[in-house]
């Protein structure tokens, strides 16, 4: 079953007199339980790519079909409703909530939900422990290193077990141990709970782990390969 | 605590000082609010006490078309019999006839047009002040006695003083001409010159027989003890009336719509200034949320990305908007209630303010009344004008794009 259909997306953004083609007639499909690395250059567009897939931008033209449902053309509110249900997403600059500490952050996004209390707190110390930040509940984001955050973050993307993970850089401030330890996370959630992984980086460590690599330059995509993972 | 609760509550706290001079705000208009509100319900009680006790009292029987069109021959028949079974019927001591004439009131140097009061002597203390504010001499005692009580700006006009005779001359009921010579036994002073000038109070025996009345009057007079109970009773006192008789139960308000009408004229303009002073909150409101939402649109855009919807986010401001307001409307109804209780047991003199204070029959030192009603009333409507201005916020964020708004540093 197809997890993520693109067909011929476009999408260009202004920038002072210029036009940037961010995304250039890209059409791709990824099959359920795929794991998948989006390589670019810095501009490249797999940002761009990952957004349209999350729902977070629109295409000016194509399609996008998450699910099997047509979501370029969903409002708003659809949107939101198919990212909290289906949709993890792990950003590059961690982007946690301030305010809350790591397990609140974690439970947040299953509070929307409507997940029960007792069960959003098992969930989330669960999978706290699972990306190594037992005993770091309580803390709140300004009180952790880079690393710990992006760990944060991992865990609040796939608490609830998405169907879909969207993850932009996911190991740019992790060091390499960390950075394995997460990957391994990821394979383990992608060979256990048939879980579709797009990850966009650059990062060489990442993309040994994909059984799929594609390469963007300039809004298009030049390179598919499927590849043995590590 | 609900996480989103936790997160409304924490977002407050991001920058300490500006919800606290945000809620300072609040917390000091509502302090005022209070206060003055208080101050007005106090006003208003001693202005309406202190008028209706002089002489109008709560209610009143009179013949149909009387009120606005004083007629000697509209009368209330039988009206001491009347009073005795009203006063029987309600176990209470607090219900007075009355007649009414207009005369002329002659000294030995002087002649003055007043306004001549038959009283129930023993009854009459029960309903009206006047008796309590002898200051020479004393009061009625006698049912048919020719003497009289008059205030003491009309004795000061007649020259005269108590011991004094006085000859009343007017016209009776069936139109006859009527007279009487009286003797002054008290003279009262009440502090308003327009009362203390113009009534005077005789027996009404004494004022049935001069004035031919047959056994008539204009008024039974009810004294309640409070505006409340007035308003209870009225049903009761007007089902209790003769059924073959044409008369009718008038409210102080009825009776002294002036006196409503000030009141009505005093809100209208203390409440325009009050709505000034909330929507200076509500803008004070307006400032900071609009603040902390453009401060946080990049958080906003990892939420909405998350999954949360704009209106949920909305919900989440207005969240926030009502903690500030709660916190601002309990902290100024306590203070200002503690405050304002001050002045309820030691009261408020205004230098400057006696002159006006007895204009409108009040004494020179007020004392505020704290009730429930004046204690929310002014809170509540800050905290409904601070959600109100929590609107515009929440509603902005319905145009934010999750990619846009995590742009945003």
């Amino acid at each position: 079953m197809t997890a993520v259909r693109c067909v011929d997306l476009c999408k260009t953004y202004r920038q002072g007199d210029q036009d940037i083609k961010a995304l250039d007639h890209v059409s791709v499909e990824i099959e359920e339980g795929g794991f998948v690395c989006l390589s670019a250059p810095s501009g490249g567009g797999k940002t761009t790519l990952l957004n349209a897939i999350g729902g977070l931008d629109i295409p000016d033209s194509g399609e996008v079909w998450v699910a099997e449902q047509r979501i370029d053309q969903m409002s708003k509110g659809e949107l939101a409703d198919l990212r909290l249900a289906n949709i993890g997403f792990v950003f590059q600059a961690y982007n946690l909530i301030p305010v809350l500490t790591a397990q609140e952050n974690v439970e947040f996004v299953m509070q929307v939900q409507g997940v029960p209390a007792t069960q959003r707190r098992e969930q989330s110390l669960a999978i706290l422990e699972e990306v190594g930040l037992q005993g770091l509940e309580d803390r709140r984001p300004a009180e952790m290193s880079g690393g710990q955050q992006q760990r944060v973050a991992v865990a609040r993307a796939i608490v609830s077990r998405p169907a879909l993970v969207l993850a932009d850089e996911p190991t740019a401030n992790l060091d390499s141990k960390t950075a394995d330890e997460l990957m391994a996370l990821f394979t383990e959630l992608n060979r256990h709970h048939n879980t579709t992984f797009i990850l966009a980086t650059h990062d060489q460590r990442v993309m040994r782990y994909a059984k799929r690599l594609i390469r963007m330059l300039d809004g298009r995509i030049v390179d598919d390969i499927e590849q043995d993972a590590a | 605590m609900n996480i989103v609760l936790r997160l409304a509550w924490r977002n407050l706290w991001r920058q300490p000082r500006r919800t606290w001079l945000t809620t300072g705000a609040m917390v000091f208009s509502n302090v005022l609010l209070v206060f003055m509100i208080s101050i007005q319900f106090g006003m208003y009680g001693l202005m309406i006490d202190n008028t209706l006790q002089i002489f109008t009292g709560h209610m009143q029987v009179q013949a149909k078309g009387f009120k606005d069109d004083q007629k000697m021959r509209q009368t209330v028949p039988d009206v001491i019999p009347l009073a005795s079974r009203l006063r029987e019927e309600f176990q209470t001591e607090t219900i007075a006839a009355r007649g009414m004439a207009f005369g002329l009131a002659s000294s030995e140097k002087r002649s003055f047009g007043i306004g001549i009061y038959g009283v129930e002597p023993q009854f009459e203390p029960r309903v009206s002040s006047i008796p309590g504010l002898i200051s020479d001499g004393r009061y009625l005692l006698d049912d048919d006695a020719a003497e009289i009580v008059i205030g003491s700006v009309l004795a000061r006009n007649l020259r005269t003083s108590k011991g004094n005779e006085l000859t009343l001359l007017g016209s009776g009921k069936d139109g006859s001409f009527a007279a009487a010579v009286v003797t002054i036994i008290g003279i009262f002073e009440s502090g308003v010159p327009d009362i203390d000038r113009n009534i005077a109070h005789i027996p009404l025996r004494l004022f049935q027989d001069v004035f031919y009345m047959d056994g008539s009057g204009h008024q039974v007079v009810v004294m309640t003890s409070s505006l409340g109970d007035a308003e209870r009773l009225h049903p009761d006192i007007s089902a209790a009336l003769p059924v073959d008789e044409d008369l009718v139960v008038h409210d102080w308000d009825a009776l002294q719509p002036g006196l409503k009408q000030a009141i009505q004229a005093d809100m209208s303009s203390a409440f325009f200034m009050y709505g000034i002073l909330v929507i200076l909150v509500a803008f004070s409101v307006l400032n900071t949320q609009l603040m902390s939402v453009l401060e946080r649109t990049h958080e906003f855009g990892i939420v909405m990305s998350l999954g949360l919807k704009p209106g949920r986010l909305g919900r989440l401001v207005m969240l926030e908007t009502a903690m500030m307001g709660a916190m601002g409307m309990i902290l100024g109804a306590v203070l200002g209630a503690i405050f304002t209780y001050w002045f309820t047991v030691n009261g408020l003199s205004i230098p400057g303010m006696e002159e006006m204070a007895a204009m409108f029959n009040l004494p020179a030192r007020i004392y505020p009344q704290v009730t429930v009603l004046s204690t929310i009333t002014g809170p509540s409507v800050v905290f409904l004008f601070t959600l109100l201005a929590a609107v515009y916020p929440a509603l902005r964020l319905h145009r934010l794009h999750p990619v846009e708004a995590m742009r945003v540093n």
